[in-house]
């Protein structure tokens, strides 16, 4: 994957697959520690302690087609190659947090990428799912919510395509307002 | 700085053209692979560029969303299109020129782009 946006839109499909109904990604800068941290919250299936110590095993999956798994490896590999962390936490019944931390300054850290289109991919996709958005920097805070936005358009489906031309362009201004992304 | 009241504006030009979509399973259904291997061969681009498409040609009745990873990691990114009433394509190997294509002459003319489907990259055609 070349940015962090990618390995977000990558992770939230595992939300997905475990029949999250609401799913919140947070993004918080922290500029003068250099450090990035990622958090994506579901309230999916959840899983037990067998599974968390086997799903960053790039040889384990649940899929039945074949016999890798890469996306929570590579994930992991982002953080730790940079100096982060990389953390599971899960229960059954009812769901899953992953904690990423990025070391911003170090020269294996990814770029953040292109959050609005991540957004956007995602709520097109996928429009029985609620998202949320918050990212955090010292300039402030960004918030996006899947259900404000459906609440404001009532009976018109959030996934017609103007909408979503509206959608990428309101994250990408939200997170331009703030100074998201830019990392040093 | 968008606002959310421009959705409202949104909102109202979609329920002015009539239908909107009341009927969507009789267009066109797009499935883009969202597995890693999609995703990081470009899936993401492939599925905002049929979107952004779709939007400029003012298709309202086209679907589009997305499943794991459909088989064949090294044709990605690929999309599955259903045309009511006819048997599913795969395209492979998209780019976003390569979708604006499949939406022209497939999705509006119903006429597959041989080209880029799966029989042809297996060399089956």
């Amino acid at each position: 994957m070349e940015d962090i946006s990618l390995y977000v839109l990558d992770l939230v499909q595992n939300s997905i697959a475990a029949n999250a109904r609401i799913i919140t990604i947070e993004v918080m800068e922290y500029t003068e520690e250099n450090l990035l941290t990622l958090t994506i919250i579901d309230d999916g299936n959840g899983m037990d302690e067998f599974l968390i110590s086997k799903v960053t095993n790039p040889f384990f999956t649940t899929r039945t087609t074949r016999k890798v798994g890469l996306g929570l490896p590579m994930a992991k590999a982002s953080t730790e190659g940079c100096g982060g962390s990389f953390t599971i936490n899960s229960s059954k019944g009812i769901g899953t947090k992953v904690t990423m931390i990025y070391k911003t300054g170090h020269i294996d850290c990814p770029p953040f990428g292109r959050m609005d289109q991540t957004m956007t991919t995602l709520v097109a996709a996928n429009t029985n799912t609620d998202f949320t958005y918050k990212h955090s920097t010292q300039k402030g805070t960004f918030n996006f919510d899947t259900r404000v936005i459906k609440s404001e358009l009532k009976e018109v489906p959030i996934d017609t395509f103007e909408v979503l031309e509206w959608i990428c362009s309101y994250v990408k201004e939200g997170i331009n307002e703030i100074d998201g992304g830019k990392m040093s | 700085m968008k606002s959310l009241k421009e959705l409202d504006e949104i909102r109202n030009r979609a329920l002015d053209t009539v239908g909107l979509r009341k009927d969507r399973s009789s267009g066109a259904r797009v499935v883009v692979g969202m597995g890693t291997c999609g995703i990081a061969s470009g899936a993401r681009g492939i599925l905002l560029a049929f979107v952004e498409e779709a939007r400029l040609r003012n298709i309202t009745d086209m679907t589009v969303v997305q499943t794991g990873c459909i088989g064949a990691c090294r044709l990605e990114p690929m999309a599955e299109v259903f045309m009511p009433g006819y048997e599913k394509v795969t395209y492979v190997s998209l780019t976003p020129d390569k979708v604006k294509k499949i939406i022209s002459e497939h999705i509006i003319n119903n006429k597959i782009v041989d080209d880029y489907t799966i029989g042809s990259a297996m060399g089956n055609l």
